[in-house]
């Protein structure tokens, strides 16, 4: 090709889709507005074989309506499409692929459908790319993995196409925009079209077309823990980690993990660390999902900032009445944006605590188990050392002090990554392994390397109800193992341990017992939690908090 | 179900005051009694498990626990309810030390 098409094929194209679209749907169209009957004649009409498709649903709301209109189109006419999804999570998202319309997948996580993930790949249905993390998956969108076609979900469209995404944003503003300006074609499913948006989280020129979805999109409040449930075991980590990590580092910006264990330490905050005097030193400002469990520290004035990746169902009325602490648009609902809040608690963060599955001998950490495909969500970026960091805080400087005591090397500092874990899980399942299940499961899906969710190298600390280990004070690999077996209670790899060797890191406070830390183990009761159930979370956020049917247990 | 019996001798500490009794079993959590034995002259130990198989493990959690205490003349039973080593070590440290009044 010659002269101004050589470079202008992609809009070309997209040109030839949207009259493919106008000429098949003809009244069905108005604007930008298609009726939700005619969703397949237009995916028909705009879809061509071997598109990359990006289909948004991530581990909150999802474009369902879409995903389920996508599993009903006609293989003659559209197939081979190469997926792009953050999370798979609902059964369509695989369905696309048993019937042949998808051969290829990038994701970054795939929990509820993780085993039929392996099935599929194992039967030679799909071809998997590569997991990423999130953001490693949206940063494909803009250099090799620009979706041709984005099916996005919103609450409300107005009839340019400007969409209102409220306060579950997510990641509709990272697709928009990848597949927008190269080309692509938006799709978005809204809950409802209006005259007058509440106001605009995409702007209409990015959207190619809209379609009122006939039920609401389908979202999972996946961030709700009942405090009913937390254990006394969880309540002495979480005095531990107050103690002796928060305290010790004076960590003032954070990202929590999902789960029990954190939950804890959130509704310790208004109640054990205040006792410790450390409100306004510590957990000042957050990366973090809005979780209801924050709602008695937020009360007592410890949370002085959250941004968040996602909303949660229930909290909107409690965010849009504490507008100092999230961010809320000019309507007074929350914007969330995960792009953003990912690279906050990557860069921003002085401390990533979660919860995994297995830990090994060098402190490597996976929640991949046999026969699921799991993948890890955004957690590999929250709980990695972010070496393009360059602005000095207390904590990060105090950790690569540690980190590099006695080496000759510049100083520089270090992110705390801390793994928070039971020596053993439900049915005495070990957290501790000498070989995590990550390596057979490489084997078994054909992986390039064993799906680890936190390099061993980036961990910082290891907390169970044994104690504390400080990996960044160990000087060697021994002594890292030991520090290791030496948290791990019963397990066969704590019954591994070398007892003179772990006493001799305790006294060196390696490794800090809970009564090394001061701490009186009759105080570890569930009477410490700021709030001991649903109510009491509502009961703090004097009745703004509005739990899902699902947790309402009065 | 499974009772496993352990009986550790060369203990200094005696237990004072009332039976102690910590955890409920109808709650989902195990429950521990521990109470004065006059003259046994040993600290004996009694669990019963719902997990079959970990009588090792048991044994190493009873030696350590007796290794931070040293107990003489007191009876514990224990019944686990499914309960994990951390749940127990946690409940028996407890319930020793509400009876002794501080930490070992």
């Amino acid at each position: 090709m010659t002269g101004e098409g050589r470079w202008t094929s992609q809009q070309r194209n997209r040109a030839q889709r949207l009259e493919r679209a106008s000429n098949a749907l003809g009244g069905a169209l108005k604007g930008k507005v298609v009726e939700a009957a005619h969703i397949v004649e237009l995916l028909h009409a705009v879809l061509e074989p071997g598109d990359r498709v990006c289909l948004e649903g991530n581990n909150q709301k999802q474009a369902d309506f879409l995903g389920k209109a996508l599993t009903r189109v006609d293989t003659a006419r559209v197939h081979d499409l190469h997926m792009l999804l953050s999370v798979l999570s609902l059964p369509e998202h695989l369905d696309v692929f048993d019937k042949g319309i998808a051969s290829k997948l990038d994701f970054s996580f795939s929990g509820p459908q993780a085993g039929r993930l392996a099935k599929l790949a194992q039967a030679g249905k799909l071809d998997i790319g590569a997991i990423h993390t999130y953001l490693e998956l949206f940063a494909r969108y803009f250099i090799d993995l620009t979706p041709r076609v984005a099916l996005v979900a919103a609450e409300m469209a107005d009839r340019e196409g400007n969409l209102y995404t409220g306060p579950n944003t997510e990641d509709t503003p990272a697709i928009a925009e990848a597949t927008a300006f190269k080309s692509g074609i938006v799709i978005a499913q809204v809950n409802q079209i209006v005259d007058k948006l509440p106001r605009v989280d995409i702007p209409g020129d990015w959207v190619g077309y809209v379609v009122q979805s006939p039920t609401p999109y389908y979202i999972e409040p996946l961030f709700t823990r009942d405090p009913a449930q937390i254990s006394e075991i969880q309540v002495l980590m979480a005095m531990m980690a107050i103690k002796g990590i928060y305290a010790e580092y004076e960590i003032e910006r954070l990202n929590h993990g999902i789960g029990f264990d954190t939950a804890a330490i959130e509704l310790l905050l208004p109640t054990y660390a205040a006792e410790l005097g450390l409100k306004g030193k510590i957990a000042r400002h957050w990366a973090l999902n809005p979780h209801p469990a924050l709602i008695p520290a937020i009360e007592a004035g410890f949370v002085e900032s959250v941004h968040s990746f996602g909303s949660e169902l229930g909290m909107e009325n409690y965010i849009r009445a504490r507008p100092d602490v999230f961010f809320v648009g000019p309507d007074g609902s929350m914007r969330s944006n995960r792009a953003f809040s990912q690279a906050a608690g990557h860069y921003a963060c002085d401390m990533f605590i979660g919860s995994t599955l297995q830990i090994d001998l060098q402190g490597n950490s996976s929640t991949a188990t046999l026969g699921r495909i799991a993948g890890f969500g955004g957690a590999p970026n929250m709980g990695a050392d972010a070496r393009g960091r360059r602005h000095p805080s207390k904590a990060w400087l105090k950790a690569g002090q540690q980190a590099r005591e006695g080496k000759n090397t510049i100083p520089r500092g270090q992110k705390l990554v801390v793994q928070m874990v039971e020596t053993f899980r439900e049915h005495m399942a070990p957290a501790f392994v000498e070989k995590l299940d990550a390596w057979q499961l490489a084997e078994q899906a054909n992986m390039a390397i064993p799906p680890v969710m936190i390099y061993g190298d980036d961990v910082t600390h290891i907390l169970t109800e044994e104690g504390i280990a400080n990996l960044l004070l160990c000087r060697s690999s021994e002594e890292r193992e030991q520090a290791i077996r030496g948290v791990a209670g019963y397990t066969p790899v704590g019954m591994g341990r070398d007892k003179h060797m772990v006493e001799n890191l305790r006294e060196r406070g390696i490794i800090q017992r809970a009564e090394d830390l001061g701490i009186d183990k009759r105080m570890a009761t569930r009477d410490l939690l700021a709030a001991k159930n649903m109510k009491g979370l509502v009961r703090a956020s004097g009745g703004l908090y509005e739990p899902p049917k699902r947790f309402r247990n009065w | 179900m499974e009772t496993l019996q352990f009986r550790f001798e060369n203990g200094t500490r005696t237990l004072s005051g009332m039976a102690q009794l910590v955890g409920v079993v109808g709650s989902g959590n195990l429950e521990v009694m521990i109470e004065p034995a006059p003259s046994s002259g040993a600290c004996e130990i009694d669990v019963h498990t719902a997990t079959v198989g970990f009588g090792a493990t048991w044994g190493a959690v009873m030696q350590d626990f007796h290794d931070r205490w040293r107990l003489v003349d007191a009876r514990i039973s224990i019944n686990d309810n499914g309960a994990t080593p951390a749940v127990v070590s946690l409940r028996l440290d407890q319930a020793v030390e509400t009876l002794t009044g501080g930490a070992p």
